[in-house]
């Protein structure tokens, strides 16, 4: 969108582990990117890709051990938030970074009332009285389209339905008024009907106060309709990065196109048999030395086990990690030449 | 795979089936209300054939599949496979039955034992309804193993150490070993990953059109049920609102909530999900403890009348083949004669881009 802007939020060579007894797991491999301000960016990948993990490794949210983080920066601010400290890091949850749960159900606390859980971060960070508090409360429940709000700030979250729970959710990330929203498989859990509501709710939310967010989901239809740009990850690397557009209408990646061509369609034609990408996602026990969608692909040759292909442009501001050029339908330059003989 | 329903032969008939669960209170456990799960239903499945099950959570279209299969006692209502009367066929028959209906879970994790081997697991079936011995018994295990796509070598092990998929092919072959009819296939691609639910959806239609199976598929994704299923129901709060053939559903829906919940999915196309306009329901869906009177849907239907209100629809055939539960509907159809008929009203729902009342 806002193209010139300096990012919000820089991540650069993010590696995130696993210690497990079976040994390492390498969840996130060198995860690069930013967000400008105002920009919805869509993540999208199958469980293991390692889109949450990559969210969560952002602000400290994954319990250590087993999870470690390993290498790379977090700009956001003027900090490097892997560098903080616990205070530090506490301080930006909130005002600096909002984060919004898969799961409203086991993410609200049962035993404190919805105004309870609402009012927290507001005393926290925000230094409001009780009072002051009270009445931001229900603005926010209002803002999220919750009737009834005074009200329901007396309820526990379990006389709340699933679509409200959500809701609610979204109200506790949006309390502080942070520079940054990240959403978790925000929808995931909820009826399309009540997704519907919920896709509504953030697009208008996001006319109104302008923040970035980020979307992290599995379903490319709801990337479709909300994102400005997607970011493809597999295998807990990017594979593809572009604005929304281009990628759906020219995916330059293999795992991309093939998830693209998965996807049943509820409108328009309707296919005979489905496409299906063989194979199973990779165990990732240790960083790839080469790529890591090379079993399921069907574009691979020999360099693909040669080398693990770094994101080469593909478009104004669209990349994609694959040895293969779709524009010319031949192997890039930079693909290792000498095994691309046995392909 | 055709819509022509009347030349084929019917394969289970289920008939005002009712499926109330008992809301207790007290210490005496006293009976206080019941929550409907499912409220009269009735369709047909033809031989051969998949019927898509659609509806959100809390519809009742599990309950629905179970009920069919009596893994519940439904409380009123008549299911017939081939025949023979499910609901009334004592323990015994009940029993010799159940080698012809089998189910496939939504959850390939619960659903499987973690001690068992999966060997154990597809030949539990064999045990229990046929006298095969050791040998044979293993040699069926086998050509199922190879009739899902797994490999023979993982016989022995267990359910922890194979993928979802692959799990869920385990159990896909368990409800295969008998060699059944008919087949209940609760969500069993929910649990799974966009890239792995198109291998497990393929190998369903490929059994199918091998073995001649004929499957109630039940699911929420509605793409999904688009591309597997010959026809479609679509449940609300424990009633079928709208049944009709795959394309007659997708591409014309009538019932007001057949068109929002369609127009709901998001399609993969960033260009038409921008301009495209969506029925967006307000609320949610009531509590099946204590439905709405007259029609289910009129809390959140956008074409309510005063009529839905008190009256509860019927479930008729509006079209050949297509059967709905919508007062907009039956009022046109029964034509003018009828006080408040307004066939113009129905007219202009047919537009799946309808705006709601009060956006």
């Amino acid at each position: 969108m806002r193209e010139a802007a300096q990012p919000v939020l820089e991540v650069n060579g993010l590696k995130t582990i696993f210690r497990t007894r079976g040994g390492e797991v390498h969840a996130v491999n060198s995860v690069s990117f930013d967000l400008k301000p105002g920009e919805l960016l869509g993540v999208v990948g199958e469980s293991g890709s390692g889109k949450s993990v990559t969210m969560m490794s952002l602000i400290g949210l994954l319990p250590s051990p087993p999870a470690e983080v390993r290498e790379g920066s977090v700009m956001f601010d003027g900090l490097d938030l892997l560098k903080c400290t616990p205070a530090q890091l506490r301080a930006v949850r909130g005002p600096g970074v909002g984060f919004i749960f898969q799961d409203p159900m086991t993410s609200l606390n049962p035993v404190f009332t919805v105004g309870y859980q609402l009012r927290e971060p507001l005393l926290k960070h925000m230094g409001m009285t009780k009072a002051q508090a009270n009445v931001r409360a229900k603005e926010l429940l209002e803002l999220v389209g919750i009737p009834d709000a005074e009200r329901r700030l007396k309820d526990y979250p379990h006389q709340f339905s699933g679509g409200m729970r959500q809701r609610v959710m979204i109200a506790i990330a949006l309390a502080c008024d942070p520079k940054v929203l990240i959403a978790d498989e925000p929808t995931t859990a909820l009826d399309v009907t009540i997704q519907a509501q919920i896709l509504e709710l953030v697009k208008d939310l996001r006319q109104k106060l302008g923040m970035a967010i980020i979307w992290i989901t599995h379903d490319l239809g709801v990337i479709a309709g909300i994102a400005d740009r997607v970011m493809v990850m597999y295998g807990g690397q990017i594979a593809e990065q572009g604005p929304v557009k281009e990628v759906f209408a020219h995916p330059r990646h293999p795992y991309t196109r093939a998830l693209l061509q998965t996807v049943p369609s509820v409108r328009g034609e309707r296919a005979d048999t489905l496409n299906v990408i063989e194979g199973q996602p990779p165990i990732l026990r240790a960083a790839p030395s080469a790529c890591s969608f090379r079993d399921r692909c069907t574009q691979r040759f020999g360099a693909c086990a040669a080398a693990n292909p770094a994101r080469y442009d593909v478009g104004p501001g669209h990349d994609a990690a694959c040895f293969w050029d779709f524009d010319t339908d031949a192997p890039r330059a930079e693909a290792p030449v000498k095994e691309a003989a046995h392909g | 795979m055709a819509d022509g329903t009347q030349t084929r032969l019917p394969l289970l008939e289920v008939e005002g089936l009712k499926m109330y669960f008992p809301i207790t209170a007290g210490l005496f456990r006293k009976k206080v209300g019941d929550v409907k799960a499912v409220d009269d239903i009735s369709f047909t499945i033809f031989e051969g054939e998949t019927l898509g099950l659609v509806g959100e959570s809390g519809c009742g279209k599990s309950t629905c599949g179970r009920a069919i299969l009596r893994l519940y006692e439904p409380t009123e209502g008549r299911v017939v496979l081939g025949g023979e009367d499910v609901l009334a066929a004592p323990p015994g028959e009940l029993r010799a039955m159940r080698p012809r209906m089998q189910m496939v879970f939504q959850d390939p994790q619960a659903s499987l034992n973690p001690r068992m081997t999966v060997a154990g697991i597809i030949g539990e079936p064999l045990d229990e309804h046929t006298t095969l011995n050791r040998a044979q018994k293993l040699a069926r295990i086998y050509e199922l193993m190879d009739k899902v796509g797994l490999n023979r070598d993982f016989a022995n092990r267990y359910p922890h150490e194979f993928s979802g998929g692959q799990r869920q092919r385990i159990g896909i072959a368990r409800a295969l070993a008998l060699n059944p009819k008919f087949i209940v296939c609760d969500e069993p691609i929910a649990a799974l990953d966009v890239s792995i639910q198109a291998q497990v959806v393929n190998l369903l239609e490929e059994l199918q059109d091998s073995l001649g199976l004929t499957y109630l598929f039940i699911s929420h994704d509605l793409s999904m049920v688009r591309h597997i299923a010959d026809r479609v129901a679509v449940m609300y709060l424990g009633r079928i609102v709208e049944l009709a053939s795959r394309d007659d559903l997708y591409d014309a829906p009538m019932h007001p909530y057949t068109q929002a919940l369609l127009s709901a999915v998001p399609e993969p196309d960033p260009n038409a999900e921008t301009s495209r306009n969506r029925i967006i329901l307000k609320g949610d869906v009531p509590s099946p403890a204590n439905p709405p009177k007259g029609c289910n849907f009129c809390t959140r239907c956008p074409k309510v009348m005063d009529i839905c209100r008190e009256v509860e629809p019927t479930f008729g055939e509006v079209t050949p083949g297509h059967f709905l539960a919508c007062h907009l509907y039956q009022e046109a159809a029964v034509g003018a004669a009828n006080s408040g008929a307004n066939p113009e009203q129905s007219a202009s729902l047919q537009d799946p881009n309808f705006q709601q009342g009060e956006a």
